[in-house]
């Protein structure tokens, strides 16, 4: 399993990894914070006091508050640190959400084709040519009566704009995988229709979903982000977000309070950046249109004495004679 | 093939061979070592002469092929020496030797759909290579040029203007053969040009690639992994093994009497009409980042001697003009007497399991 | 794994397949279907009548394009037979032969027939699962049909490989397709093809994507096993020199039929179909005293889905009579031929007088060429054509040529399509052998053309 993982990045080289390792190295930091922010966050996301002492509103950065403190008398580093979280939960959740219902309704697309794959395709391609902006806004709508404004809400609404793009790469390559000559060996040796689906196309047509999961997971950020920033996000006594954090601090910037903006937006930038950057990586390394065969310089040893014959040569023996053959095999 | 009787006398003394390569080397870099794809190969082809390559998958036919056109793959690095008609084409700035491939280096491939463009008609594919290289061609000399060779390949000229999807998979080779020599090329290498096609197909390209000369003066270099094609199409033969030409001479001579085990094993194992058994060598070709010690062919060698595990063969010329590297068909020939009786005790070994096996 | 007890004896029928055809609907461009007008049927399998034997080596043999793949999938239940019927007849202890008729199974029956039926498939690297090791490819079908589970499929999986030559077997199972060499994917789907201990074995081309130097291993390997086991083999291939030295019987398919079945023997030693001749005569011998052969069919396997009239082979055939369905497409070869012989300058002149050969690409018993054109150029013109290889079959099955207002009108004699007669010791199709008793055909020529 481990030599699973590690195989993709041993492939790579050169531009390739460079691109993987740093992208691996920012978003390792972020997914740090989200696992450890209560040991690692000063302050509560949500905490206004210590020892019954109310935080400074709007302090600047000091040796208390390294980022200064905002408009509701948050500590700002802890709202980041608590941001990391939140992001990474809503994320990871919503991702792992269009990949179980898109890679298997793909598959089954692929597969089964006829109608239930021309139903499938019209409807994902009609979510698919939504702007993504306007159908989370319009999921976290819907979602916010049963669910609140939760975590699970907005990972959720999230989900919704994502399925259609595993579902497409999975049911192209399983339309093509389809055709396959050991799709047909499987149902020589009395495979069900599941067990092909299972057994033999799955494991062939998911290779490119991490990828898409990764340059998804990417994007969601800056969706996250933007539903907090519209005020249709997580709500703030749910869970730091730095959307709203950011939207809050939009009227302190014109004020010369930069410390409340700088601070959340570059977390998403750089959270953004770091996940893009695995994400191409990985496609340089699982994509074999991009990848490259490992090459290394050839150097050509000296031709030893050539043991072509002289043409000449009466005796019609070789010019090499027995001590440079020996010589040969010496190396 | 009564032309073939006496090429060898003939051709003697009509000018140098058109291509000439000695102790040519192609070897490409991995992460385990060089790959030595080629590794000390000389011939000589003649005009109008076809010699056929043949051997087994991984021998280092098709890189040889490509390698004498300068096709080279990523990373790789050839040396020796190449002639053709006389000049140095390893000496060749890039851009020239590109200028001659197409025009005076042709190549034919093996699957020809892929080689052809689904967008342009055939008219088209005949304009760009003409205009690639004579720049001031005009329209006319165009069909004209182009009309004859489709012509001389069988092409009817209604089919001039259609597109690659209109045509039978015989008449797309024959397109891709005729598009590689309308710039009348004298050297044209041939990669497995037959193996997608069907028997009777595959019969009519041979007899358009046997007739080549007659009309174009062109010599071939044919690669295939089938020694009937071979024996029906080629002058001469060279056989390749692990990166090494282990015998080259007249295609009679060698399909007659071949000196070297691996082309007696070989011909052996081909399974055709006249087969009553089933033979085959056992094991696969060497690894050619560490190819065995010695002869490279001695641990699959029914022949095989303790020298042989040893030290590497000389390559000898025969009477007749054919050339190998065997120990043992040197003891035959009267060559190295002076091997002592230790080295030419047969080898012994361990029998070669199927989990070896290409 | 061990030999099965001999329930049956050799040489009882096990499969027959009776008018088998499988037909594929075309589906045509966009215009097409909007004009509900179907772009034709490709007849893959076009009436196949072949009774395969228990222990034999059925040999069928042709080009691609031939169906002969298409008729071993269909043996299977893996293709959809249109019409005709399957009937396996397996074997059981105590000399019952139940039958069962493939051609009317559910997908469920099936499943269970593969048990006794199984496939080798011509390409070793694509016929195995990528993402599966040999271990659990090998072993699947035991696990599919739930006969053996952890430690006693594994232990049968090994037996297997083993059986096949891949020993030690250890060191394969843990292995993945990518890690073997072409000849090792090969004996391993040769192994999963046997694990179930099937009665027949269907060989897709199990060879031609080897080596030379392997392709004799593997037909040694799959001998022993029909020794061994009691296998009965269905070996599909285009090369009629590994046919030769493996198979008992062989079927000749050109385009969805047999056009000639027998004891190898027999049809080695006198070839009766045309195309059984070309066939032989065009295999590369490795003997560089053989001179390459000049008088071998034009052209190459017509569409299936619009296949010649009369015998399919006649377009090709270089012995073919009057009878043999002569029409106006082969007229469009004749003078596409003829121009590839002339100068550039007379092709321009007669083509400007034939016209547009479209007319030419419906099938037609009579057709009229050089509309407005003067009729007697356009005569002379085919004059000349027929001046210059006047051995050409085609002119056998013209019975006239007329100057009409219209322009010439070529009318060609009346054939027929022949079906498979004994004859010697084979059976043969082709209006060269014709029946002795009823000199009348069964099958009008245009039969292909009719639904």
């Amino acid at each position: 399993m481990l030599t699973g993982l590690i195989s993709p990045f041993r492939r790579t080289s050169g531009m390739a990894r460079w691109i993987l390792v740093s992208g691996l190295f920012i978003t390792g930091v972020f997914i740090a914070f989200a696992l450890f922010a209560p040991w690692i966050a000063p302050y509560d996301f949500n905490q206004q006091t210590v020892d019954g002492v109310k935080f400074d509103k709007m302090a600047p950065p000091d040796g208390d508050h390294w980022f200064g403190t905002n408009d509701q008398f948050y500590d700002v580093l802890s709202r980041v640190i608590w941001g990391a979280r939140t992001a990474v939960e809503v994320v990871a959740l919503s991702v792992m959400f269009s990949v179980v219902i898109g890679v298997p309704l793909g598959l089954l697309s692929g597969f089964v084709g006829g109608w239930v794959d021309r139903v499938l395709v019209f409807l994902m391609d009609s979510l698919y040519a939504m702007p993504s902006l306007l159908l989370a806004i319009v999921f976290s709508f819907l979602l916010r009566g049963p669910l609140g404004g939760g975590i699970i809400a907005a990972a959720l609404s999230l989900t919704a704009i994502y399925i259609p793009q595993y579902y497409r790469v999975v049911r192209n390559t399983t339309v093509s995988a389809r055709e396959a000559t050991y799709v047909e060996a499987a149902r020589a040796i009395g495979a069900k229709n599941g067990t092909i689906m299972g057994r033999y196309l799955f494991g062939n047509v998911i290779q490119s979903v991490p990828v898409i999961g990764t340059l998804n997971a990417a994007d969601a950020i800056g969706t996250l982000a933007a539903l907090g920033f519209l005020g249709l996000g997580i709500q703030p006594n749910e869970a730091s977000e730095w959307g709203y954090d950011l939207s809050r601090a939009l009227d302190d910037a014109a004020a010369g309070i930069w410390w409340t903006t700088v601070f959340p937006g570059m977390a998403i930038v750089l959270l953004v950046t770091g996940l893009t950057l695995v994400g191409e990586g990985l496609n340089e390394t699982v994509n074999p249109a991009l990848r490259k065969r490992r090459l290394r310089p050839v150097q050509l040893p000296p031709h030893e004495p050539s043991t072509y014959l002289a043409e000449k040569d009466d005796t019609r023996f070789a010019v090499g004679d027995r001590e440079t053959v020996e010589k040969r095999d010496e190396r | 093939m009564t032309e073939m009787t006496d090429r060898s006398a003939s051709t003697a003394t009509s000018g140098g061979p058109v291509i000439d390569a000695r102790d040519l080397r192609i070897w490409y870099g991995t992460d385990r070592g060089p790959v030595k794809a080629v590794d000390g190969v000389s011939f000589t082809l003649r005009k109008g002469e076809i010699l056929g390559l043949v051997g087994e998958s991984g021998c280092g036919k098709s890189t040889l092929g490509r390698g004498l056109l300068g096709l080279l793959p990523e990373g790789a690095k050839m040396d020796g020496q190449l002639r053709f008609n006389g000049e140095d084409l390893l000496a060749l700035p890039k851009k020239q030797m590109f200028a001659k491939r197409g025009a005076e280096l042709g190549m034919i491939f093996q699957e020809p759909l892929t080689r052809l463009n689904p967008l342009m008609r055939i008219s088209e594919h005949f304009e760009e290579t003409l205009k690639a290289h004579e720049k001031r061609i005009g329209k006319a000399e165009i069909e004209r040029r182009s009309m004859e060779v489709l012509r001389l390949m069988g092409i009817p000229p209604t089919r001039f203007r259609s597109y690659p999807h209109e045509f039978s998979g015989g008449m797309r080779q024959r397109l891709m053969i005729a598009l590689s020599l309308v710039l009348r090329p004298s050297f044209v290498v041939a990669d497995e040009p037959t193996t997608a096609l069907d028997v009777l197909v595959e019969a009519q390209i041979i007899r358009i690639l046997h007739d080549l000369r007659r009309e174009f003066d062109t010599s071939l270099l044919l690669i295939t992994h089938n020694l009937g094609i071979i024996a029906e199409a080629c002058d001469r033969v060279a056989v390749m093994y692990a990166g090494e030409v282990v015998e080259i001479g007249d295609a009679r001579d060698v399909f007659a009497e071949p000196q070297h085990p691996y082309t007696r094993e070989l011909l052996r194992s081909t399974i055709s009409l006249a087969s009553t058994g089933l033979n085959f060598i056992p094991g696969a070709p060497p690894d050619l980042v560490d190819p065995p010690p010695g002869c490279h062919f001695h641990p699959r060698c029914p022949d095989a001697m303790n020298v042989c595990a040893t030290t590497h063969p000389i390559q000898r010329e025969m009477k007749n003009g054919s050339r190998t590297q065997c120990w043992a068909a040197d003891l035959r020939n009267g060559y190295a007497q002076d091997l002592t009786p230790e080295q030419t005790t047969p080898l012994s070994r361990e029998e070669i399991s199927v989990a070896d096996e290409a | 794994m061990q030999t099965k007890p001999e329930p049956a004896v050799v040489g009882d029928d096990l499969i027959e397949m009776s008018e088998l055809e499988v037909h594929y609907e075309l589906r045509g461009g966009t215009l097409s279907r909007l004009l509900g007008v179907g772009a034709g049927t490709v007849k893959a399998v076009d009436g196949v009548n072949v009774t395969l034997r228990r222990g034999e080596v059925l040999g069928v043999v042709g080009e691609s394009g031939s169906g002969k793949t298409t008729l071993g999938r269909a043996l299977l239940g893996l293709a959809k037979s249109t019409r005709g019927t399957i009937t396996y007849r397996k074997p059981r202890a105590g000399g019952e032969h139940p039958e069962q008729v493939v051609s009317k199974m559910s997908a469920r029956e099936l499943r269970e027939l593969r048990t006794d039926l199984q496939m080798v498939f011509q390409d070793p690297h694509a016929a195995l699962n990528p993402s599966m090791s040999i271990e659990t490819a090998v072993g699947h079908p035991l696990k599919i049909h739930g006969i053996a589970s952890g430690e006693e499929l594994r232990k049968r999986v090994a037996a297997a490989l083993e059986r096949v030559g891949l020993s030690p077997a250890e060191q394969f199972m843990r292995k993945y397709p990518s890690d073997l060499s072409g000849g090792q994917k090969q004996r391993a789907v040769i192994a999963r093809a046997i694990i179930l201990d099937p009665e027949v074995l269907v060989a897709d081309e199990p060879v031609s994507m080897l080596d030379a130097s392997v392709r004799a291993k593997i037909l040694q390997l799959m001998l022993d096993l029909k020794a061994d086991l009691g296998l009965t083999y269905v070996y599909i291939t285009h090369d009629l020199a590994t046919a030769k030295f493996f198979c008992d019987r062989i079927a000749i398919m050109y385009l969805g039929r047999i056009v000639e079945i027998g004891p190898t023997d027999e049809i080695f030693a006198d070839p009766k179909h045309p195309y059984t001749k070309a066939l032989l005569k065009a295999i590369p011998e490795p003997d560089p005293h053989k001179v390459v052969p000049r008088d071998l069919p034009r052209g190459e396997i017509p569409d299936a889905a619009s296949p010649p009239l009369g015998c399919s082979f006649h377009p090709r055939c270089p012995e073919a009579v009057a009878e043999c369905g002569w029409e106006s497409r082969d007229l469009r070869n004749l003078l596409e031929e003829h121009w590839t012989r002339q100068d550039p300058s007379v092709y321009e002149s007669e083509q400007g007088l034939v016209g547009d050969l479209g007319v030419l690409d419906k099938p037609q018993k009579r057709v009229t060429i050089g509309k407005g054109a003067d009729s007697a150029r356009v005569r002379q013109l085919l004059d000349r054509a027929r001046a210059e290889n006047p051995s050409e079959p085609l002119w056998r099955g013209v019975d006239e040529v007329r100057e009409t207002e219209d322009g010439v009108e070529v009318v060609f004699h009346k054939g027929y399509d022949p079906l498979l007669r004994p004859s010697g010791g084979v059976e043969v199709a082709c209006v060269l052998y014709p029946e002795p008793v009823t000199p009348e055909p069964a099958r009008p020529e245009d039969d292909r053309h009719g639904s």
